[in-house]
């Protein structure tokens, strides 16, 4: 079954040999879909300016770089003992100067780190952060992994497509498990990490990233208290060997004999969002 | 209380990720004595004595990966793999965050042990808040002279980056680490060699977890045979487990390793929302073979979730309760290991594509119970016949699956191809309008 669909399919090109007779007809050739270069393969073309040639290392007299995105690369790259660790770091820099990793960032970066664009353009295309297409300013990566989406983030990330649709400031996508799933659901709001996200709260926390301000100031991850209930006693058999005086229970130690950690109050289920 | 808090011992003080809490908590004392009272050989004998085991997921005793490095005077380097991707793993963004000079100390002992001169740490793009935490820790640290040229006066010099990466979950694999921080695409590579021998640069590489690393002061404080007194014989000290997904108090737990699973599910995580049981329950992180509520009294230790046909990985639980179908989170889980498939072995690349389209088939109610089979089989042909463990990783769990919830896998077919009126035994009468669409097409 699956060879005879096969067959028809790439009668036009393959069955020269066989006889015409036995096969299903062959089907009238249909419109192939393709991208705006011309190829059915999507994608090889992002951020790249074919007309150039990317095998030649940007010449530093036609190619002007920003001062500041010169010496930022320049000092990742005086960090690695090859310099060609850097690419990362000098990738990340031209996308903050430039929004994406156009041609003119990724021919910047090159330039300064004596590489040929083709080598930065392959690294680019490999990491889910390095935006290979123009994208809005504001990057807002919803965790869409198990967790998450078994505490309702595929709802949350259709609300906030819903409330950013049609504006441009915005690069609101699914993102694979951002490692917040005691937070979950969650998003990352331009790097700051915030949960759990109510579905009734994206129009607010939207609002909030239009105008500059913190994201959901009070869920923000970093002022999450730490669940453990041992989190707050201090340290079994403290007294160290060396310096007695310096245990790692010394500052707790009025705690010590206290009640455990208070838990911080779980998120609400998902249901209740709604 | 019983069970001991190592690491989490006042995280929450505030301040901790100032160098100055952190010494007057006795912080760098650990690392002084062993650079200035220890050799390289027996700060190595106490990490072997301690039974310490890689809390990554490969559980790997932590002291004998050091031991493989050879003795040579050439560049040696240590990298600590904070690249935490594997969902439902979250301790290392917890320990980072709040106490960044537990890990830093441990690096500088992991390095002194190992005879590495550069250390790096490559830190997962996403967690750009902690990454930023650590910059202005190893600022501090080279301030006070705790890095950089000839240490304390001990002749032992040793220099720390921090490499942020930019998303891609291959990245933790430990080859695809080291290509990725030498400025490749992250494609793991063939082994042998291991890095032991030819790692970052082509030079002997240690690399190691966090949480692996942020013990080791604790072990040189409380000597590696007490250490060893912790856990069970072969899972030796505490384990941050991060426990997430359907549980009322999700977040990380220091555990003694050991203790029933039961117990951090329902006692520390407090167990499914009311009126609802676990299903199943990934053990660590979505990588591992899924376990039922017949499992939930298996004690929580590397031996005996290996014996139970799973593994305890990152130490990641993730819980799945009874109101949720186990094929959206096959399917869930596939998708993610397709994408970020990197692409260079071909078990991997297209079995974890064509797993996807399976499993959309199954939901679409399109498959039979023959596909199942194959699926089954396709998971098979991946284990073991890639570089990297990646489609391993996607395997082993869905497989699991369809093994333990085959029923429900073709109850949920019958019951999709019941909902689809075009898939029964009598179609309906085709739409006029929608017939001649197609003939024109």
């Amino acid at each position: 079954m699956i060879g005879r669909r096969n067959r028809r399919e790439f009668a036009h090109t393959s069955a020269v040999d066989e006889p015409q007779g036995e096969l299903l007809p062959v089907p009238p050739a249909r419109d192939v879909s393709r991208f705006g270069h011309g190829s059915r393969v999507p994608g090889w073309d992002d951020a790249v300016d074919l007309g150039k040639d990317p095998a030649q290392i940007p010449d530093p007299a036609t190619t002007p770089v920003p001062q500041a995105l010169r010496s930022e690369i320049e000092a990742h790259m005086a960090k690695y003992p090859d310099f060609r660790s850097a690419a990362i770091p000098a990738l990340a820099a031209a996308q903050r100067h430039h929004g994406w990793c156009s041609p003119d960032a990724i021919w910047q970066a090159a330039c300064v780190m004596r590489l040929t664009p083709g080598y930065l353009i392959a690294v680019a295309s490999f990491y889910d952060m390095l935006e290979t297409r123009p994208v809005g300013r504001h990057a807002v990566y919803v965790c869409t992994n198990i967790s998450c989406s078994l505490c309702g983030a595929d709802e949350l990330l259709d609300r906030l497509k819903d409330e950013t649709a049609g504006d441009p400031q915005f690069n609101v996508r699914a993102f694979e498990c951002l490692g917040a799933c005691d937070i979950a659901p969650m998003a990352s709001v331009d790097g700051v990490y915030v949960g759990p996200i109510a579905v009734g709260e994206v129009p607010i926390l939207v609002e909030q990233i239009r105008e500059g301000l913190p994201p959901l100031p009070g869920k923000q991850l970093r002022l999450r208290k730490s669940t453990d209930p041992g989190a707050a006693r201090a340290i079994a058999g403290a007294a160290d060997p060396v310096t007695p005086t310096t245990s790692y229970g010394a500052p707790m130690s009025g705690e010590a004999a206290g009640p455990p950690a208070k838990i911080e109050a779980p998120p609400p289920p998902p249901e209740e969002d709604a | 209380m019983s069970s001991p808090t190592i690491l989490f011992a006042g995280i929450d003080e505030p301040g901790l990720n100032t160098i100055d809490v952190y010494r007057r908590r006795g912080g760098y004392e650990m690392a002084r004595r062993a650079l200035t009272e220890m050799t390289p050989e027996t700060v190595l004998d106490e990490l072997l004595a301690s039974g310490l085991r890689g809390r990554g997921g490969a559980g790997f005793p932590s002291g004998k990966k050091i031991s493989f490095i050879p003795k040579a005077q050439v560049d040696k380097y240590l990298v600590c793999n904070a690249d935490e991707s594997e969902p439902g793993t979250f301790k290392d963004r917890e320990l980072m965050q709040k106490s960044p000079h537990m890990l830093i100390e441990g690096i500088i002992i992991g390095a002194y042990a190992a005879g590495a001169s550069r250390s790096f740490i490559y830190i997962r793009g996403e967690y750009a808040e902690q990454a930023d935490v650590i910059d202005a820790a190893l600022a501090e640290t080279e301030q006070a002279g705790l890095l950089g040229e000839n240490i304390l006066g001990s002749g032992f010099s040793l220099s720390l980056v921090l490499h942020r990466g930019a998303g891609a979950y291959i990245c933790g694999e430990e080859t695809g680490l080291l290509d990725s921080l030498e400025g490749k695409r992250g494609n793991p590579r063939l082994k042998p060699p291991f890095p032991a021998n030819q790692g970052l640069y082509q030079g002997p590489t240690v690399i190691n977890n966090v949480e692996t690393l942020a013990t080791m002061p604790h072990i040189l404080r409380m000597g590696g045979a007490e250490y060893a007194k912790i856990g069970t014989e072969t899972s030796a000290g505490t384990k941050l487990v991060s426990v997430s997904g359907n549980v009322q108090r999700p977040g990380n737990y220091e555990i003694e390793l050991g203790i029933p699973s039961r117990e951090i599910i329902y006692d520390l995580a407090g167990g499914p929302p009311e009126g609802r049981e676990v299903k199943f329950w990934f053990p660590g992180g979505s990588s591992s073979p899924v376990l039922t509520k017949d499992d939930l009294d298996l004690a929580y230790d590397f031996d005996t979730l290996a014996k139970a046909k799973s593994m305890l990985g990152s130490g990641a639980i993730i819980v799945v309760d009874d109101s949720v179908p186990v094929v959206s989170v096959a399917l869930k889980l596939a998708k993610f290991y397709k994408h970020e498939s990197c692409g260079k072995c071909t078990p991997c690349r297209e079995g974890t594509r064509w797993t996807v389209s399976m499993l959309e088939r199954v939901d679409a109610g399109l498959a039979t119970p023959m596909d199942l089979d194959i699926m089954a089989s396709v998971q098979e042909q991946i284990i073991g016949n890639c570089l990297c463990v990646l489609g391993d990783a996607m395997a082993m769990p869905i497989g699991s699956m369809v093994a333990k919830f085959r029923d429900e896998f073709e109850a949920h077919i019958e019951a999709a191809r019941a909902r689809n009126p075009w898939l029964g035994d009598e179609p309906p009468d085709p739409d006029p309008a929608l017939l001649q669409g197609a003939a024109r097409a």
